[in-house]
């Protein structure tokens, strides 16, 4: 810094010039050059863009940490405490988080008051979940620190998922085979706990699948015994309502066949109990079958936990939920969010890039274009909900009413596409994300040089096939980027979907065996939605928790594949339109 | 109506001459919103030979270029007025098909713009959109357009890569052969070298004397040398007007008017 100061004359000015001089001192002439020198080399402006750069990049960082930890250590089986309290209680339970907090004073005894006090008044705390919510009424329990008289982790001690009421933890005493009392073995117990879960699925595949069909066809009956009536008059119809009077009676018939079934194994399944001890002493009898997975968290070795820790993953991903959304999958609802963004995909892609297209190819460049080029842009800033209000009120009460006194005026007053659905749900948030695709087309078309639409008309090409065989294939990957951006906004939009036909439990898949397959009227479950729900409406949200954690970790991870495959399509389609025939 | 629509659109185009077209500007003026670009211009060009177009920056012989195969349409709030044929038809008359006249009409432009696809899709383009989809005209006139622009021998055993892999001087070359693969009868050239080195303009050049006779050439060039070693016929613009039109002996040797002597022999522009 100095050698290049004194090489450089000082800037000037009367006092610059009076201090050479006067002393010649190097030092105040240093002072005045550094300022200059800076704000010329745009130094500190790179500081701030630096630092802006690396505060998004650490934000970013710590919440994609903070999802990925607590997302993938939620399903890592963890040890089961028994804790004997100071007032003689005692609770057995795993350990969930820990936190400082302020007592009351007034409940302590003197000795503890002090350790409190001299503390600044804070104690520790360690949230347990005790689980067992049908013989505690709640699934959590704090353990201030100065409460603890002794902590154990007895050998004996299980931890159950069940099939209802959540989680249990105890010990198990005794169990019914067939009817048999014995003592609690393990081998037995295991091989009965697979057998009774392959009743359970049985009974479930039962209820859903068959007799879930036969209901459906019965609907369906009824329902074209109505239509008839209305198209046809009750006395022409008649003849209709009789056959199909017939072919209900027989699907009933078949249907009190199943139940039959259905009620054989649940009875045969009530032989199978096993009879479980809670660190109280208090005891329940379910039946094996409502054990879901069981482990004896105390003992158990590292590959078995590894074992368990993809099992519940597994379930995760692959199952339905249960207990109210806290426990088992998210399988419809990953379902639901792909079918969703697709469809999405598949409506706002010709439309925004048809749209884009006149803008900017066709239309004449005037202030008309420009309002409606403002007016898209001020689309894309209009909050979702309003969107979701929109939706509901045009494409559900409007056209899906309208739509239901047409085609499906039999169900009436039951709405079949005048209400929330999928097909509405993807068409609002086709019109959400719009403006993206819209922006980043034209983008892409005026990125495209003036000289290869010059080249081409040249040739004696006509204007559409310049655009079609130059024009887009050049704008092709831009066009790309910008449906890549509206569908990762679709997917995690949640929003407006809960007006639009997201629910917290939906009673079937929008696709399914039966004709037409897909049912574009159905509502349907998204991963967006169920962390909201888990997180913040259900009874139990210390429960669900980690679920939302899991549920966000799972719903960055398919954005991200989504988002991999259309950018490798993208590249493939750049390759491909480089060298490509037509 | 009837004898205006000269141009009718065919599947297939249809070549009407060997040895190229006349071109005749008569009285053409041009107007860029209120600017005028080009004042009373008239024009005779040969056919089957090389007329050069020179003059200072913005003299408008570029415009006057894009008139003859209409590039300037794609202008907003431009007017004209005068005439412009083709072997004796109006080209601005009303119900001209104006795709049809493009395609009697090659043009390569002052920087190679090949298409991003490859160097058999670039040039087979001008067939394609034509409707031409049978194999072999196709892969006939690939050979003859990459022959007649000197580039066959170089791009023969690559036909199928992409043509944005070529150096600069064999793009401009590939767009030659783009402009000579539906055989037109008028090529334009708009400062086809200014983005060359000099090995690379030579061959252009040497390509130019080749198609002389087959074409009518029209070029435009801010190399005097380049414009004589080339041209027939040269024709002096400046500021919008044409100064001076003859062959380019006399142009360069003996010009008529004291500003073309002016220019050719270096003292302005």
């Amino acid at each position: 810094m100095t050698s290049y100061n004194e090489q450089v004359p000082p800037a000037s000015g009367a006092a610059g010039l009076a201090g050479v001089a006067a002393r010649d001192t190097v030092a105040p002439r240093a002072r005045r050059r550094f300022s200059a020198d800076l704000s010329a080399l745009g130094e500190p402006a790179l500081w701030g863009f630096g630092g802006a750069l690396a505060l998004g990049i650490i934000m970013i960082a710590v919440f994609l940490a903070a999802v990925l930890y607590n997302g993938a250590t939620t399903f890592w089986p963890k040890p089961i405490d028994r804790v004997e309290l100071t007032d003689g209680s005692v609770i057995a339970g795993t350990e969930r988080r820990g936190t400082i907090f302020r007592p009351q004073l007034g409940s302590l005894d003197d000795e503890t008051r002090a350790e409190v006090e001299a503390n600044d008044g804070f104690a520790f705390r360690t949230l347990y979940q005790t689980a067992n919510f049908d013989l505690y009424g709640d699934d959590f329990q704090w353990v201030a620190d100065y409460e603890v008289e002794n902590i154990t982790q007895p050998e004996d001690f299980y931890y159950f998922e069940r099939q209802t009421w959540g989680v249990f933890i105890g010990r198990i005493v005794g169990m019914t085979i067939d009817g048999q009392e014995m003592d609690y073995d393990p081998a037995v117990f295991s091989r009965e706990q697979a057998a009774a879960r392959d009743r359970f699925r049985e009974i479930r595949r039962i209820e859903r699948r068959e007799i879930g069909g036969i209901n459906y066809l019965i609907e369906r009956e009824r329902l074209a015994q109505r239509r008839a009536v209305i198209r046809q008059g009750e006395e022409a119809a008649a003849a209709d309502i009789a056959a199909s009077q017939a072919r209900i009676a027989e699907l009933q018939a078949e249907f009190q066949e199943l139940q039959a079934r259905v009620n054989e194994i649940r009875a045969q399944d009530r032989n199978f109990t096993v009879v479980l001890e809670e660190v109280g002493g208090r005891q329940i009898t379910p039946e094996i079958s409502q054990i879901v997975r069981f482990f004896p968290a105390n003992t158990i070795g590292f590959l078995d936990k590894l074992g368990i820790y993809f099992s519940r993953w597994w379930e995760f991903v692959s199952a339905e939920p249960r207990e109210a959304n806290t426990q088992g999958g998210v399988m419809p609802a990953i379902f639901g969010t792909v079918a969703m963004t697709l469809l999405m995909v598949v409506f706002v892609a010709p439309f925004g890039v048809i749209t884009a297209l006149y803008l900017r190819e066709y239309a004449k460049q005037g202030r008309v274009t420009s309002i409606v080029r403002i007016s898209v842009n001020n689309l894309a800033g209009v909050p979702s909900i309003v969107y979701g209000v929109f939706g509901l009120g045009f494409f559900a009460y409007a056209m899906g009413g309208t739509i239901d006194q047409l085609f499906y005026p039999e169900a009436l007053p039951n709405p079949t596409f005048g209400k929330g659905g999928i097909l509405w749900a993807s068409l609002t948030l086709a019109l959400l994300t719009v403006p993206v695709v819209i922006v980043a087309t034209e983008e892409a078309l005026a990125a495209v040089p003036r000289s290869m639409r010059e080249g081409s008309l040249a040739c004696g090409a006509s204007k559409w096939q310049t655009i079609r065989y130059v024009v887009l294939p050049k704008a092709l990957p831009g066009i790309m980027t910008g449906m890549i951006l509206a569908m990762a906004r679709g997917a995690g939009e949640v929003a407006p979907l809960m007006l639009v036909g997201v629910v917290k439990l939906a009673p079937a898949l929008p696709i399914d065996g039966f004709a037409p397959f897909i049912h574009l009227d159905r509502s349907f479950m998204h991963l967006g939605f169920h962390i909201f729900d888990v997180g913040f409406q259900s009874r139990n949200s210390e429960a669900g928790k980690p679920m939302v954690f899991v549920t966000t970790l799972l719903l960055l991870a398919l954005i991200v594949v989504m988002n991999a495959t259309a950018i490798i399509i993208r590249n493939r389609l750049k390759r491909k339109y480089a060298t490509g025939q037509f | 109506m009837q004898d205006t629509i000269e141009f009718e659109p065919t599947a297939y185009h249809i070549k009407k001459s060997n040895e190229g077209a006349a071109l005749d500007i008569k009285d053409f003026n041009l107007w860029y919103g209120e600017k005028q670009a080009l004042f009373d211009n008239n024009l005779e060009i040969q056919k089957g030979q090389v007329t050069a177009l020179i003059g200072p920056s913005g003299c408008g012989k570029s415009t006057l270029l894009r008139c003859l195969n209409r590039m300037n349409d794609l202008v907003d709030d431009l007017r004209i007025e005068g005439q412009i044929t083709v072997d004796g038809f109006d080209i601005y008359a009303k119900g001209v098909d104006v795709i049809a006249l493009r395609k009697r009409m090659g043009m390569v432009f002052q920087k190679p713009n090949p298409f991003a696809m490859s160097i058999y899709d670039n040039i087979t383009y001008p067939l394609r959109v034509d409707g031409v989809t049978k194999k072999s005209i196709l892969d006939e006139t690939v050979e003859r357009a990459l022959q007649q622009s000197a580039l066959w021998d170089e791009a023969k055993d690559r036909l199928n890569d992409s043509a944005l892999g070529l150096s600069g001087g064999q793009q401009q070359r590939l767009c030659i052969a783009r402009a000579v693969a539906s055989d037109p009868e008028v090529l334009l050239m708009d400062e086809p070298c200014s983005a060359l080195d000099p090995i690379a303009t030579a061959r252009i050049e040497d390509l130019i004397e080749e198609l002389k006779g087959t074409y009518t050439i029209v070029i435009v060039t801010h190399s005097m040398a380049q414009a004589a070693r080339v041209s027939d016929n040269t024709a002096f613009m400046y500021l919008g007007r044409l100064i001076e039109y003859g062959d380019t002996d006399t142009i360069f040797t003996n010009p008529r008017k004291s500003r073309t002597n002016d220019y050719v022999t270096g003292r302005f522009g």
